[in-house]
């Protein structure tokens, strides 16, 4: 099918609502934040159900103990909060009392990467996947859009453990079905070609669309695979596409290092060795700017993704 | 009423099992253990409302308890099998490969009685009101005991719960803390003084009791007080005054013996002071 933008939409409102459907629907979910209901658009999931909301304040290492501690009795907590917050702060505290206890907490992360933007690196992470896919027991979700995220927050209640739920600041595209059903660890091929694999995950997979559109305007029949679960990965997806091209390019707003294009690396390494080009930050921090100028300026623009394929190819 | 003489005999017991189970890993945290003795023998054998033949993670209906130090593995293990959750012959496989009575607490071998990991210190309380407020939204009137380490009290994540708990009216819970003043540098008041801890807690909004942990008839009559004061808009804290290797002459006023293992020798000559009572595993 061919994919078009119906418009622009951030994705932490596609969160926002499918919280919403969710409190709706299933009487168990509950939801935590940590002094940022607006800025993960629960608003309206703590209006409509008061009851099953909890503000923890700044603590965030607390709200994921209170998590896992609330899924004892048969709740589903989805906690919200930054990425970089979400992650990083509370590490210890996710591995002990979520993934090691296999806790069926859902560890909800807004404004993650660079596109956060004006509040610079502190609040920019681009380690988050790294750190979550590490950790046995943890699923982690990047989605690409409002429909996207909407839809896979909806699934991941479906999913009985820990999962990582990773989303952004900025309206971007709208362009994957409003009625899509979401398939935890099943990749979608968003359009087929046979001289490179293109893997992208989250805000780059509209880019990597994009990207296509130019390299076909070069005679390059690109194919544009998205990766929004890094863990478990699609393995199948990614040999099956690359046995055809026979080589690939990874897209991500994270760190080269740990990201999907390592997972993507160690999978070739030890299936299928093929070029494999990153479009990814190269292990240095953020700054302050607008989203659409860090992302141009870091390396992750739609013509970064076109220069990477081209060397890509010209490594086969 | 409580029979406290059968409650001692029962910590007896326990205390014995922790010596020969740490003895027989070689590694393990006694002196804590033996000091928790009491508490664990108290709670268990008399205080908590709970169901060891039909563990579940859930425990709808049943008080929970979650041990936030989980270093003192060892006495919970034996109280769980003592009273019922597992059979006390897995009490051998301690700390052993392939084990599910690991260095530290876990449902990840599926023990029953383990409703979480423990270890990394610090995390106890946050997930205790966690499982606290399912109760509530559950409409379970039953209650959720923890235990926290003094020493332990120097992690932040603590006071972040206990800020929430009192500030949230999180009322169906009883804490306790394991005050023994010791830690694995030396004194706690020489590593990182804990100050006025009765003061801290009342200013973090909690109610307070206190208590000597090694006096069975005051603990099982202070922790029957507590279910009285749960369920008016505070949580409970108790402060309980214990002394770390209790039961064993030469494992007592010192911190020395937190985390290491009797020899065969000393196994020997701290046994002899300590009664069989239940018999041995």
């Amino acid at each position: 099918m061919e994919y078009r933008s119906t418009g622009n939409k951030d994705t932490r409102s596609g969160f926002g609502a499918g919280l919403l459907e969710l409190g709706r629907t299933n009487p168990n979910v509950v939801a935590l934040c940590a002094d940022l209901i607006g800025s993960l658009k629960m608003d309206d999931f703590v209006r409509e159900f008061p009851d099953r909301f909890v503000q923890a304040g700044i603590a965030e290492a607390n709200m994921v103990g209170l998590a896992a501690g609330l899924t004892i009795g048969g709740k589903i907590p989805f906690a919200g909060t930054f990425a970089a917050f979400a992650t990083g702060r509370v590490y210890d505290q996710i591995r002990q009392s979520v993934a090691y206890s296999n806790k069926n907490v859902k560890i909800c992360a807004s404004h993650a990467g660079i596109t956060l933007g004006e509040d610079g690196a502190t609040h920019q992470i681009m380690e988050d996947l790294g750190l979550m896919k590490m950790l046995p027991n943890m699923v982690v979700i990047n989605p690409c859009d409002y429909n996207q995220t909407r839809a896979a927050t909806l699934a991941i209640a479906q999913h009985v453990g820990p999962v990582y739920l990773r989303f952004g600041r900025p309206a971007v595209p709208n362009f994957t079905p409003a009625d899509q059903q979401f398939q935890i660890g099943q990749a979608i091929t968003m359009r087929s070609g046979a001289d490179v694999s293109i893997f992208a995950t989250g805000h780059l997979v509209w880019k990597a669309l994009q990207a296509a559109d130019a390299l076909a305007q070069q005679g390059i029949d690109a194919e544009v695979i998205n990766i929004h679960t890094i863990k478990p990965l699609d393995s199948d997806a990614v040999l099956q596409s690359v046995a055809k091209t026979r080589c690939a390019v990874s897209a991500e707003e994270h760190m080269r290092h740990g990201g999907l294009g390592d997972s993507i690396a160690q999978l070739l390494a030890l299936n299928a060795p093929a070029p494999l080009e990153y479009v990814a930050v190269d292990d240095r921090f953020g700054e302050s700017g607008k989203p659409d100028e860090l992302m141009a300026h870091f390396g992750l623009d739609t013509p970064d993704i076109v220069e990477a394929a081209r060397r890509a190819i010209a490594r086969k | 009423m409580a029979d406290i003489e059968r409650l001692e005999s029962i910590a007896a017991q326990v205390r014995r099992d922790v010596l020969r189970m740490v003895n027989r890993a070689a590694s393990g945290h006694p002196g804590g253990a033996l000091g928790c003795a009491d508490f664990f023998t108290a709670l268990y054998f008399d205080v908590m409302r709970h169901n060891p033949q039909r563990f579940s993670i859930d425990g709808q209906g049943e008080d929970l308890f979650f041990l936030s130090s989980g270093h003192l593995s060892a006495v919970w293990y034996s109280v769980l099998a003592r009273c019922g959750y597992f059979d006390t012959a897995e009490l051998a496989t301690f700390r052993a490969m392939g084990t599910r009575l690991q260095g530290h607490p876990t449902p990840a071998e599926g023990l029953p009685g383990i409703r979480i990991a423990s270890g990394s210190l610090g995390q106890g309380l946050s997930v205790a009101c966690g499982a606290a407020m399912a109760k509530r939204l559950n409409g379970d009137a039953a209650l959720v005991f923890s235990l926290h380490g003094d020493g332990e009290l120097q992690e932040g994540q603590i006071w972040e719960a206990a800020m929430f708990a009192a500030a949230k009216g999180v009322d169906n819970i009883v804490a306790t803390v394991d005050y023994n003043g010791k830690q694995i540098d030396g004194p706690v008041g020489d590593v990182l003084s804990l100050g006025d801890l009765r003061a801290k807690w009342e200013a973090f909004g909690w109610l307070v009791l206190e208590a000597n942990g090694n006096r069975m008839a005051e603990l099982v009559q202070v922790l029957h007080d507590a279910r009285g004061h749960v369920g008016h808009g505070k949580p409970v804290v108790l402060l309980m005054r214990t002394e770390m290797g209790q039961g064993v002459d030469f494992m007592m006023g010192t911190h020395k013996w937190h985390g290491k293992a009797p020899s065969d020798e000393e196994l020997e000559r701290a046994l002899a002071q300590i009664p069989v009572t239940l018999g041995d595993y």
